[in-house]
């Protein structure tokens, strides 16, 4: 707490149009009900948005929360990767001491959890959750086993690409982001409406991990990098009117 | 700006491996003084229930202050207060609760005094981005009157942001589309 008093914004620029997906997205079907209607008020920044739950001693569970193929007893079947980067805002300021959250399918594309039911197999060895808090750099790293791809029921002969699923917390409620990062040359981008619900090929891009060949390690396993990039400073502090 | 932001992606349907946990409801210690239970039901355009639904609060504590490590309006000094909760249990009815103290006031635009009120991001499966809204009280009828952003939400929709009282809390149902609709904010 001692150093981390001072270097936070005032207030969060506003996103411009595109940055994000629309709610509503014919293409994915469960937006259909989902999306509101009525627009957006737009919500002054202030100080309940400008500050955020730092959750770290309460959310790190235990020594493997950021080694998914050791949480078990037994090793997990597929390909062990390291997947690392940073977590940086617009201006390439690093975010310290955020959390990163994870959860993904295993190798064969099952999840663990009670509504998937596709006839792929579950791995006792593996459970597909991890945890980590970035470093002064704000780098995070997980080893984990590159997840599978799997279908679901949006439409005929719909599969997902191979993804993992993502969650920042920031240093602001304004910051907050879930996402899925996936992997690189993906014959399945063509046909996912998850991944082209993001209008900008660009920033469709900035889903996609890369092959790191520095940072795999020899006779263990390839590594992919993936910067993620949050919300940075906006150009009022606290903006002062509606 | 020298980068753009990654983008939104939807929370899918199974995040329950990965992000509730067991204390995550719970925005105070066991046993605070004062706590209530914020609960209710999410539901889609059709009134149908939205039962993997992720919701998450954010919230100053009765003095006004938050448990923000970064020098906002912080730090609480209520034993134990987080002020962050996550429900997401998917126990099938598309409810939704969490354990809670009822926020003070704390600054608004231009110092303005705000009226007591709770951040909310809404995730769901069929959701791209969060939803944002915010809890206030239906019976801090006073400080509502005088709260700037609930005066920028047309009158017709505001009791949509009112939470009701309850037994042990309130209740706060959230309306993802049609009828009544819950006003969500862009931050
Ligand atoms: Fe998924």
């Amino acid at each position: 707490m001692s150093r981390s008093t001072t270097d936070t914004p005032t207030s969060y620029e506003r996103e411009p149009e595109g940055a994000h997906p629309p709610l509503d997205h014919p293409g994915y079907k469960s937006t259909r009900l989902r999306h509101p209607r009525q627009p957006l008020i737009r919500l002054p920044q202030t100080v309940t948005e400008i500050t955020g739950p730092q959750l770290g001693p309460a959310r790190l569970l235990g020594p493997h929360d950021a080694d998914l193929t050791r949480q078990h007893e037994g090793e997990p079947i597929g390909e062990r990767i390291i997947v690392g980067g940073r977590v940086l805002d617009t201006e390439g300021k690093p975010l310290r001491d955020t959390l990163v959250e994870v959860w993904q399918a295993n190798a064969a594309g099952r999840y663990r959890h009670r509504s998937d039911r596709w006839p792929a197999p579950l791995d006792p060895g593996f459970s597909g959750a991890g945890r980590c808090l970035t470093d002064d750099a704000g780098r995070f790293r997980f080893t984990t086993i590159k997840p599978g791809a799997y279908p679901w029921g949006n439409h005929h002969n719909a599969w997902r690409p191979a993804h993992i699923h993502f969650s920042l917390l920031g240093r602001a409620f304004a910051q907050r982001l879930v996402t899925q990062m996936y992997f690189p040359g993906d014959p399945l981008f063509a046909y996912d409406p998850i991944f082209n619900s993001v209008r900008d090929p660009a920033a469709r891009e900035r889903m996609i991990c890369r092959f790191s060949i520095h940072d795999s390690r020899p006779d263990w396993a390839p590594a992919y990098g993936w910067d993620i990039v949050l919300r940075g400073p906006g150009a009022t502090p606290f903006e002062a009117a509606l | 700006m020298i980068f753009a932001t990654t983008p939104s992606q939807t929370v899918g349907p199974y995040f329950a491996i990965g992000l509730p946990w067991e204390a995550g409801p719970h925005a105070v210690p066991p046993g605070t003084p004062g706590a209530i239970r914020i609960a209710g039901v999410v539901c889609d355009g059709a009134g149908q229930p939205v039962p993997d639904n992720l919701i998450e609060t954010w919230q100053a504590d009765p003095a006004g202050r938050f448990a923000d490590l970064h020098g906002h309006g912080g730090p609480s000094a209520l034993e134990g207060f987080r002020g962050f909760a996550r429900s997401g249990f998917e126990v099938g009815d598309g409810s939704w609760g969490i354990v809670t103290v009822k926020p003070g006031a704390v600054p608004g635009p231009g110092g303005a005094a705000q009226a007591p009120h709770i951040a909310v991001s809404v995730f769901a499966r069929g959701l791209l981005h969060r939803c944002v809204t915010r809890i206030y009280f239906a019976d801090e009828e006073a400080a509502n009157a005088a709260d700037p952003v609930l005066a920028s939400v047309p009158a017709d929709r505001r009791a949509t942001l009112l939470a009701q009282p309850t037994d042990d809390g309130y209740r706060f149902d959230i309306r993802l589309q049609g009828p009544g609709e819950t006003v969500f904010f862009a931050v």
